[in-house]
């Protein structure tokens, strides 16, 4: 037996004083846990804030997280209408869908604990469920903290004052590193696929452009979209406005992207390499197409591919209609234009130039002699200011202004010009005039934040010294009695008046006559269909209401062998991705109709 | 004297003394230990292969589960295999963050192993002492993490949220309240004669076998090997702190007690040094979209020093955006079989638990 330690034996009984002290344990009830600041406890979600893009059940990596539809909210742009719903007994509470929130609606609360005796109460639909929880939030996420990429890589342009020396084209485009960082940011929630008028594969070719494929991305894009290298200088681009990263920071510049996937193909053979188009054999029936606009190109490129002849019959010395005429080359420069109608051409497409249906050939013609016809014509005819001395020389719309310009040929604007209208036509006409060195003010009758024209469009006037007047409602052209030429235009200032709650209206303020000097007025406040050149007896069987031929979504009129697409439609917005759209389901209607 | 029979006894698989479920079927005589042969294969939960199911950040959620009485080190070393391939860099404040949050890993493992040490010898008054301390430092990580156990903290590029106000003070106040605790803590545990004579000789791992078995950490370093990769290998900050590695001569559960307790008074001086040389700045280098990014093809080799010793990740990248394959080595796996199989024979079976925890065993980071 070896000696015992007294002390050793003794010091343990030491810790007897310890039953005088605070314990460590929690009293309960009489006193509780309070939960960190941070705590990562059970979910809320605010429903409003939230867009369904699904990031959260795309991070969890115990797929614990389900998007569903609930019964209060309806999907819309921008919105999928699907919610995230917990399964709690999957949940790791590892936080990443709070991190990787973009509109840092999802956040975990305090709640440390949850009992209940039904099984089904694991599924939690946080913010439906649990809508008091919103006082208990804990863990969040703010811009910072955020797993998301918010800022936009910016594109390079050329310096507002070098610009308007010439039609050089103003964005320079994404190199390929900043390409591959812009599309890293993209969270593929597909929001932009759904708000898209030809619900292009967006994500898809953002991913293949951030790994690097650009010949992939080029090929998804040209699966639904002929015409990508206009889309990527000039779309409307309503799918950045629905980006799931816009809620909180800058969309992922969608366009911008395609355009980079463009450039990557800089010849016709390249893109006929790369997107190595599967023509089917002939199958024996003709198509007819009167319009070479973005509707009647797409049209044509898709029939062609699935082995139809086709005929487009366009007015014109160029292809292209809006997009060549209407668009200023320093957005879209002739070369972009040629190198896509080329390529059309090159896998079959035939376009009958300076060949106006109704005067070179009869619509009776055409009609007859294919199994099919589209109609792509596009809105020509611009509608009047409506105010007095309209028709003095000096006064010109911007769309015939425009076509003037892009025909190469000469109209002499003066010194300063006053352009009316807030849309992106008033904005080109605007910039144009700036090209020939002229002094420019617009006049919008609403407020800058509430023009149509796209943002970049706005703020590329304004770095080029265009001088934009918000609230003016023009009430009369004044001219020169000698010469009958415009010297000036007179304009009310408007307040804004919401009535009922509804979009603010301009209402003239009464004395508030304005005189701005000016030689030339560019008129820009929306164009109509001329539908002169198609005979009486179609007419009535088209049905056209409000200027808009009626369709229905495979985009048939109401004469059976008729299809029709673009601005003069009633489908969508009066931009070219729509009318590239109903170019697109023309042709599924013309498969349905002809191949059965 | 009369050969007793031989006897099959079972410890396990249900806790046997450690965190998680193994069995060790023992070969008996009387009291004393023939054979031991460790058997696994309860919680194996194929961590390995999950993770090449998940991308490069999902994964790291699932890192902490390896070893639940110390999480961290895992995230840390997975974290700093990924930044090699990836060539991220980690800014300086969070490298900071880390060796702080590792040492106080460190201490709430020892904790824990206090409790299962002293509870596996008979003494029942330590683990309540040292399990409610241990919550201290589990509010210091709730506080800054949201989570108290599995903390999900550092990740590729840095760590997750910066420190909350008032953090650091808390934690130095704790950290003065932990050093006075640790002196009770001699009282009623290292001076105890009954601790002393039960974890004196017992479980020796002999200091010309320690090399060649693959022991490591603290069980290593009570062989009298100093050995610690924060000192022959430093990553993050170790370089710039100061800090001395303890061993003890003898190699028995005596030296492997001594040796933690000496280290927890290390990592107190850690974490106030890292505290004090803190630099501002960002705390996570944000490059990439997380369901994007993709690591460079290639492999790595992390290793850190967790409280049990050496753990390293072999993180192979096909360039993708999963890893092709993670491999874990912690130091359970040859302590857990290969020591334990080898130093029980003779032993006697009251001894086998008290044995098991002074290895600091964890048997999930077994069965990957």
């Amino acid at each position: 037996m070896s000696f015992i330690d007294l002390k050793g034996m003794l010091q343990p009984l030491g810790a007897v004083k310890q039953l005088f002290k605070k314990p460590h344990t929690i009293q309960y009830p009489y006193e509780t846990n309070k939960a960190s600041d941070n705590y990562r406890g059970l979910h809320f979600n605010d429903l409003d804030q939230c867009i369904g893009c699904g990031n959260c059940s795309t991070i969890c990596q115990n797929d614990a997280i389900d998007m569903i539809s609930l019964d209060n909210i309806d999907g819309k742009k921008g919105d999928s209408g699907l919610r995230p719903r917990i399964d709690n007994g999957r949940c790791c509470w590892c936080a990443l869908c709070v991190d990787v929130c973009p509109t840092g609606s999802l956040n975990l609360t305090k709640d440390y604990i949850f009992v209940t005796d039904n099984p089904n109460d694991f599924l939690l639909t946080p913010g439906l469920d649990n809508p008091d929880a919103k006082d208990r939030l804990s863990y969040t996420c703010d811009m910072n903290t955020s797993l998301s990429l918010y800022d936009r890589v910016p594109m390079r342009e050329l310096d507002g004052k070098e610009r308007v020396k010439s039609f050089a084209e103003v964005v320079l485009g994404y190199s390929e590193e900043e390409a591959r960082a812009e599309a890293d940011r993209c969270i593929s929630c597909g929001l932009c696929t759904e708000a898209c008028p030809e619900n292009m594969h967006i994500p898809e070719y953002i991913n293949a452009i951030a790994r690097g494929n650009d010949d992939d991305a080029l090929r998804i894009i040209y699966d639904n979209n002929p015409l990508p290298e206009m889309c990527g200088k000039v779309c409307t681009r309503v799918c950045e406005d629905v980006c799931a990263l816009q809620v909180r920071g800058e969309a992922v510049a969608i366009r911008w992207l395609k355009r980079y996937a463009t450039e990557t193909a800089p010849t016709v053979e390249m893109i006929k390499e790369i997107v190595d188009p599967k023509i089917e054999e002939p199958n024996g029936f003709s198509v007819g197409i009167v319009g070479a606009g973005p509707a009647g190109l797409t049209a044509a490129y898709y029939l062609a591919l699935k082995g139809y002849d086709v005929t487009i019959y366009e007015a014109q010395a160029h292809a292209g209609g809006m997009i060549m005429y209407g668009i200023p080359k320093y957005r879209f420069p002739l070369e972009s234009i040629d190198k896509q109608i080329q390529y059309m051409e090159s896998i079959g497409v035939k376009i009958k130039y300076n060949t106006k249906v109704g005067k070179d050939i009869t619509f009776d013609e055409i009609y007859t002699n294919n199994d099919a016809v589209f109609v792509g014509i596009g809105l020509q005819n611009p509608w009047n200011i409506g105010i007095k001395n309209e028709d003095s020389p000096g006064v010109i719309s911007a769309i015939e202004y425009l076509k003037i310009i892009n025909s190469d040929e000469t109209y002499d604007v003066g010194k300063k010009v006053a352009v009316i209208g807030g849309g992106n036509v008033a904005i080109d006409g605007a910039r144009v005039s700036a090209r020939f060195g002229a002094d420019v003010t617009i006049l919008y009758r609403r407020r800058v934040e509430d023009m149509p024209a796209d943002w970049e469009e706005i703020e590329g006037a304004e770095h080029e010294g265009i001088n934009i007047v918000p609230q003016a409602i023009p009430t009369r052209i004044i001219k020169d009695e000698k010469t009958g030429k415009v010297i000036g235009i007179e304009y009310l200032k408007a307040k804004m008046v919401a009535e009922d709650g509804g979009r603010p209206r301009p209402v003239a303020i009464e004395g508030s006559e304005t005189i701005y000097e000016c030689d030339t007025v560019i008129g820009a406040i929306g164009q109509q269909a001329d539908f002169d050149w198609l005979p009486e007896n179609y007419k009535e069987d088209l049905i056209i209401e409000r200027g808009k031929i009626q369709v229905n979504d495979l985009r048939q009129t109401g004469v059976t062998k008729i299809f029709a697409g673009g601005d003069s439609v009633k489908y969508g917005n009066s931009d070219a991705i729509s009318a590239i759209a109903d170019g697109f389901n023309a042709v599924k209607g013309i498969d349905k109709l002809l191949l059965k | 004297m009369v050969r007793e029979k031989e006897t099959t006894l079972y410890i396990g698989p249900q806790h046997p003394g450690i965190t998680g479920n193994m069995m060790v079927k023992l070969k008996v005589q009387g009291d004393t230990v023939v054979s031991a042969a460790t058997h696994v294969g309860y919680l194996h939960r194929a961590f390995e292969k999950l993770i090449e199911r998940r991308n490069w950040i999902q994964a790291f959620t699932l890192l902490c589960r390896f070893c639940v009485p110390e999480p961290d080190p895992m995230e840390l070393t997975y974290a700093r295999a990924v930044e090699e391939l990836d060539n991220r860099e980690v800014p300086e404040r969070a490298k900071y963050i880390r060796v702080i949050v590792m040492e106080l890993a460190r201490m709430q493992s020892f904790m824990l192993w206090y409790a299962g040490q002293s509870g596996s010898a008979g003494l029942y008054l330590t683990p309540q002492w040292s399990v409610g301390d241990r919550n201290y430092i589990l509010d210091l990580f709730e506080d800054l993490t949201g989570g108290r156990i599995y903390h999900m903290y550092i990740w590729p590029g840095g760590v997750r949220r910066d420190l909350p106000e008032g953090w650091t003070d808390k934690t130095l106040r704790t950290m003065d309240y932990i050093e006075k605790r640790l002196d009770e803590y001699n009282k009623i545990l290292f001076d105890n004669t009954i601790f002393q004579k039960r974890a004196q000789g017992v479980g020796i791992v002999p200091k010309d076998k320690a090399i060649e078995w693959g022991v490591v950490g603290p069980v290593l370093r009570g062989t009298g090997i100093k050995s610690d990769v924060r000192i022959d290998e430093p990553y993050e900050v170790y370089d710039k702190i100061d800090f001395d590695v303890p061993t003890q001569e003898g190699g028995d559960i005596w030296a492997r007690a001594l040796v933690r307790k000496e280290e927890v008074r290390q990592s107190i001086r850690i974490i106030r040094q890292a505290i004090a040389d803190m630099p501002g700045g960002a705390y996570y280098n944000k490059v990439s979209n997380p369901m994007k990014w993709t690591v460079p093809a290639g492999q790595a080799w992390a290793k850190t020093e967790s409280v049990r010793g050496e753990i390293g990740f072999h993180v192979t990248s096909d360039g993708g955006n999963k890893p092709y394959r993670v491999h874990v080595k912690g130091a359970a796996y040859t302590h857990g079989v290969t020591v334990l199989e080898k130093i029980l024979p003779g032993q006697n079976i009251a001894d086998v638990s008290f044995i098991l925890n002074s290895l600091g065993v964890c048997p999930p980071e077994i069965e990957r």
